[in-house]
């Protein structure tokens, strides 16, 4: 009972020192904005205000979290290994591409098959696209980080290739967009928000992954990888297999993200059908430490800065950087703590 | 006593549950070759450790002639004319020699004169017949080269008492030949040298006096002229320490039905070690096979070959009539084969997982495929009680991670897991290694009651007191083939250490 | 035909400039053993910096120097990251490019759209009348030059000094250079802090040369293109500058002209090299 109580008391202190190194960070872009004479406080009411004050904002916030829930499980799970996937935003953008192709083509079908079929191709892009990294590590030790990274200008070019190329709308007035998708081809909104049916892919994704790591011998098998290679290697753990299989399940995951973007959100594909939500998953993995129950959270935090920012650059016209600023602090602040905790062993 | 070049005055240390070292006297005259020999563990790399400042110890003083030294670091140690060679040598292999010379030689301009240098080493490896080419870089050259630079960047940065760390370990005979007459030839020139060996043939052969340390003190110095062989290999064993273990155990009669055959063996050793060649054997039921061996002679290659860790070029495995010969190590675990390793925390364990996920790292029985897809942590917590009971044994909170465990529970931990599944056969690496008494003698009973029910046991050990201890038989490595296979019950201690170094077979 | 070339060539050698300095950066700091995710950050800096400087006090020199030293200081937040903290290297570059990008966003947006007079460039009489090659290498600023002539500098640092030599031999292996004398983490320090500089150099080249404009994230990946390069050169100078020169460019060219969108497969071929 004792030891109970001294964990709980532990965590305790670690959610304090935590909520306390966030506060640092939310000082310190205070005092960058009031060197430049804005007024900190003002800012901040107005990130918070915008995205938790009404019913619409909190609507935003959730249209927010669901790609960023997505990509934040799409590193998450090879973060669970070892490897660092920065791609999930070039992914996003494969997912969403190949989606559309579907839309584009096949948008004569009925709905009931339209739409799983198009779920199944964003999945496929994500996935196809993440398997060149994790190929690469396979078969030759390539740092999937930075391959991950550079292939995501390679997929927002291909995709800004085919919207300036075959697939540009003719009545677009030569603006780089696709035609609109057919209505079989949208996913469902709820309600006068825009709330849409991606929601249960991305909380569906979240409670699998929680799942497969608690209860499956596959979770199971990738924590054993993360924490000691060498030991999983001896006990015949099929290393090179996890890599491609969670380099390209999270690649999918992603993809679906794109593929929900283009589906609900825009209807059509152009180029920033993402505005980093790729990189800010990233951050949400990061700062949830890879735990998928954590993620929702963090999704939300983030999800509320990055609508805070939409909402600022409008009302006080402050730049989206704010929130980006922010968020990167908040990850050094994490990065460094995770290495002081590592240092106690 | 005085006139030592170098003199260690009752030098004493003890690392957390060992004396290493405890009050050991030792003086090296100048032009002296003197030869540290002792078991692994005896204490003689930490004593010459702490001459080279890497430890510090606990008390005692270092003369060097005749004027205290303080040795904090091995800078100090260098400033002191101390020099050591590691067994691992402390050379950049992407590097020339010159560069990694020049590494060392501190201060000399911010420019590295390369010619200067070179032709300054040329002139040195002439001196000391050290041959070797200065422009080249050091992976391509052969280990014995790759120890002439050693003790080439040595002489550049000054040292007098040069410290060898197993120098013949790695090398061929002719370079171990070509090594003596380097040490010869410095010792003339007065250079102390100080070499670490357990192999009795080159002690006899170089040194002019020999200290033999056993568990951590000194057992005698000698002159080389005043003992025989047969005297070292005698004072480096001593009497089996280990208390014999309860007699009905020992002598249950080995069964006759064969767990595990090696046909003519062949595989590649680790960087530069001999790996196996052609070693032929087979192992009981209900055996133990004691493996003995200088480290790198082939015996953890052949553990690990068993396992499907390392392919295996020729020949072929057998685990009870089932060729077993480059199988997936999964498969092999299945068999079930049980794997204690030398070092669980880098091998054999998830540090940062609890006691109840790593009791279940092995895939065994039933948990392959869709059945074994889904943990229930619930039946597995209830079968590891059940284990943990039968084996009459402690565990440690079965929530708590791994890294939290003391060096002996963790060890509990991997033999429960591992014996748990009632392996037909266990490979043992170094099992007791870092162990204190208790958890040893707790090591020693479980691998005979494992036994007991059946299993047959391949252990693998540099402590021939444990070998003596436990094995049925033991099997003596040499160069990476048998180099015999002896009854412990009619051989002394010092016939094995013959065999292990290279020595004739009687 | 020769015109073509000749220009194409041109082009190539002063828009591979920041991705040079970059590359020159990167291959000093990994080494020693860093590898430094944070030069678009660093790089974006530089260009910032420069560029406020530049507008501010119309001295584009002044502007050179204080973007060189931005880059820097952005860097030694990397180095106390991963060399103090030990933290993760690669998640710690990217959060430096996180915290340069959004920075440089908020503290450049009063500057985007302002004119400023840059570096001019500075024709090398009597070499610049050399037939083909005369224009291509020495028509150009002097931050071109200061580049290409960094790399044999480099080149000769790395392998003929004693302080490349350290540095060489603490990225190789960090136990040996600290047993034989080498102080490993202030070394590690100032390589970091160096290849910022760089870096920096590589970003006042962008804003006050090349497009003497300043825009939010305009270094758009050279940072990464230089990390990707530093392994396609095998961590040589003298190769860095070829990787620049000849890779650089298809990539560029795929940002400039994009509705073509024709220049994928090449920005695919470096990232194939790069593994």
């Amino acid at each position: 009972m004792e030891m109970l109580a001294l964990v709980r008391n532990n965590r305790v202190i670690d959610v304090l020192r935590m909520t306390g190194m966030m506060a640092l960070a939310f000082i310190a872009v205070g005092l960058l904005l009031l060197s430049f004479g804005k007024n900190p406080i003002e800012a901040y009411g107005e990130i918070f205000k915008g995205s938790l004050g009404s019913t619409y904002g909190l609507s935003e916030v959730v249209v927010k979290m669901i790609p960023l829930m997505l990509c934040a499980v799409a590193t998450a799970i090879p973060a669970r290994m070892g490897l660092l996937n920065v791609g999930a935003e070039g992914q996003l953008h494969i997912g969403a591409m190949w989606a559309t192709w579907g839309a584009l083509t096949l948008g004569e079908w009925p709905k009931e098959i339209l739409l799983p079929t198009l779920v199944l191709l964003g999945f496929l892009g994500g996935a196809v696209f993440a398997f060149i990294p994790a190929f690469f590590r396979v078969k030759a030790g390539v740092n999937e980080t930075i391959c991950t990274l550079l292939l995501n200008y390679v997929a927002i070019l291909i995709v800004e290739h085919m919207v300036h190329g075959s697939w540009k709308d003719p009545m677009s007035f030569n603006w780089p967009f696709t035609r609109e998708f057919s209505d079989a081809a949208r996913l469902a909104f709820y309600g006068n928000t825009r709330i849409h049916t991606g929601l249960w892919f991305a909380l569906g994704a979240i409670v699998l992954f929680y799942l497969a790591l608690k209860r499956t011998r596959w979770g199971y098998e990738l924590r054993i990888i993360g924490d000691n290679a060498e030991a999983a290697r001896r006990a015949g753990i099929p290393i090179n297999r996890y890599i491609i299989l969670t380099l390209c399940i999270g690649g999918g995951l992603a993809g679906l993200a794109g593929m929900a973007e283009v589906c609900a959100i825009q209807g059509r594909l152009r180029p920033g059908i993402s505005t980093g939500f790729g990189y800010t998953g990233f951050l949400v993995s990061w700062l949830a430490l890879h735990n998928p129950l954590k993620i929702i959270l963090m999704a939300f935090l983030l999800g509320v800065l990055s609508l805070g920012g939409d909402m600022i650059q409008i009302s006080l016209e402050l730049p989206y950087a704010i929130v980006n600023i922010l968020m990167a602090l908040i990850f050094f602040i994490v990065l460094g703590r995770l290495a002081a905790g590592r240092k106690e062993y | 006593m005085n006139t030592a070049y170098l003199r260690l005055e009752n030098i004493t240390k003890s690392f957390p549950g060992v004396l290493a070292n405890s009050g050991i006297n030792l003086s090296v005259e100048k032009g002296e070759i003197h030869a540290l020999l002792g078991e692994n563990g005896a204490g003689k790399s930490t004593l010459m450790k702490i001459l080279y400042g890497y430890y510090q110890q606990d008390s005692g003083s270092i003369y060097i002639e005749g004027n205290l030294v303080d040795i904090r670091t091995p800078t100090d140690a260098m400033r002191c004319g101390i020099g050591m060679v590691f067994q691992n040598f402390m050379l950049i292999p992407a590097f020339s020699v010159i560069e990694n010379i020049a590494l060392a030689v501190q201060k000399q301009g911010q420019m590295i004169q390369s010619q200067e240098l070179a032709d300054r080493i040329r002139d040195t490896a002439a001196c000391y017949n050290l041959s070797v080419e200065p422009e080249a870089k050091v992976w391509e050259l052969s280990i014995g080269e790759q120890q002439r630079v050693e003790i080439l960047r040595l002489l550049f940065t000054g040292s007098r008492i040069l410290i060898f760390d197993e120098p013949t370990s790695v090398l061929t005979p002719q370079e171990v030949e070509g090594f003596f007459e380097i040490a010869r030839k410095l010792s003339s020139d007065g250079y102390c040298i100080l070499f670490i060996t357990h192999k009795l043939r080159e002690v006899m052969a170089l040194a002019d006096r020999i200290t033999v340390l056993r568990k951590g003190t000194v057992v005698n110095t000698a002159l080389r002229q005043d003992v025989t062989e047969s005297d070292l290999a005698y004072m480096l064993v001593g009497k089996p320490t280990i208390e014999s273990i309860e007699s009905d155990q020992l002598q249950e009669p080995v069964s006759q039905d064969v767990t595990l055959e090696f046909h003519d063996v062949f595989a590649s050793g680790e960087r530069g070690r001999s790996g196996l060649q052609g070693v032929s054997f087979t192992l009981q039921e209900r055996e133990i096979l004691g493996v003995a061996g200088v480290a790198g002679n082939g015996q953890t290659e052949l553990g690990e070959v068993v396992l499907g860790l390392r392919p295996c070029s020729q020949g072929r495995i057998v685990l009870h009539g089932q060729d077993l010969t480059n199988r997936s190590t999964a498969k092999i675990l299945e068999a079930p084969v049980a794997y204690i390793p030398e070092d669980p925390l880098q091998t054999g364990v998830a540090p940062g997982l609890s006691v109840l996920e790593n009791m279940v790292l092995h895939k065994r029985d039933s948990q392959r495929g869709w059945r074994g897809l889904v943990m229930d942590w619930k039946e597995i917590r209830a079968k590891i009680e059940l284990n943990v009971e039968r084996f009459g044994l402690t565990l440690p909170n079965l929530d708590r991670p791994v890294i939290t465990l003391s060096g002996g529970n963790i060890q509990r931990v991997v033999f429960v897991r591992e014996l748990a599944c009632q392996p037909r056969l266990t490979v043992a690496f170094h099992p007791t290694f870092g162990l204190d008494i208790a958890a040893t003698k707790l090591a020693h009973e479980l691998f005979l009651t494992s036994r007991s029910q059946g299993s047959a046991l391949l252990l693998i050990s540099e402590d021939l007191d444990e070998l003596f201890a436990l094995s049925d038989r033991i099997m003596v490595m040499h160069a990476g083939s048998v180099a015999g296979i002896v009854n412990p019950k009619t051989t002394q201690p010092f016939e094995v250490g013959l065999l292990m170094t290279g020595g004739a077979t009687t | 035909m020769i015109g073509i070339i000749e220009s194409i060539l041109t082009g190539a050698v002063r828009s591979g400039t920041p991705i040079l300095y970059g590359t020159l950066g990167e291959i000093l700091t990994e080494r020693a053993g860093i590898v430094n995710l944070g030069v678009e950050g660093s790089m974006v800096t530089g260009a910032c910096v420069a560029f406020i400087t530049t507008a501010e006090t119309q001295d584009p020199v002044l502007g050179v120097i204080m973007g060189a030293l931005a880059g820097g200081l952005a860097s030694l937040i990397h180095a106390f990251m991963v060399v103090t903290l030990r933290a993760n290297q690669i998640a710690s570059g990217l959060a430096l490019m996180f915290l340069c990008l959004g920075v440089t966003s908020f503290i450049g947006r009063p500057y985007v759209g302002v004119r400023i007079t840059g570096i001019q460039t500075l024709t090398i009489p009597g070499l610049s009348d050399i037939p083909f090659l005369g224009r291509i290498m020495f028509e150009h600023d002097v931050l071109v030059y200061l580049a290409y002539l960094s790399a044999p500098l480099m080149w000769w640092f790395l392998f003929r000094t004693r302080w490349g030599l350290y540095i060489r031999a603490v990225g190789e292996n960090k136990l040996v250079a600290f047993a034989m004398g080498v102080r490993v983490q202030v070394l590690q320090y100032s390589v970091i802090g160096i290849g910022g500089v760089f870096s920096g150099l590589g970003g006042a080249h962008l804003s006050l040369a090349y497009t003497q404009s300043w825009v939010e994230a305009m270094t758009a990946g050279r940072g990464f293109v230089a990390v990707a390069l530093t392994i396609f050169a095998t961590w040589h100078p003298l190769r860095g500058v070829l990787g620049a020169v000849f890779l650089a460019q298809p990539l560029l060219s795929a940002s400039r002209f994009r509705p073509r969108g024709s220049m994928c497969p090449p920005t695919i071929f470096i990232c194939c090299h790069m593994c």
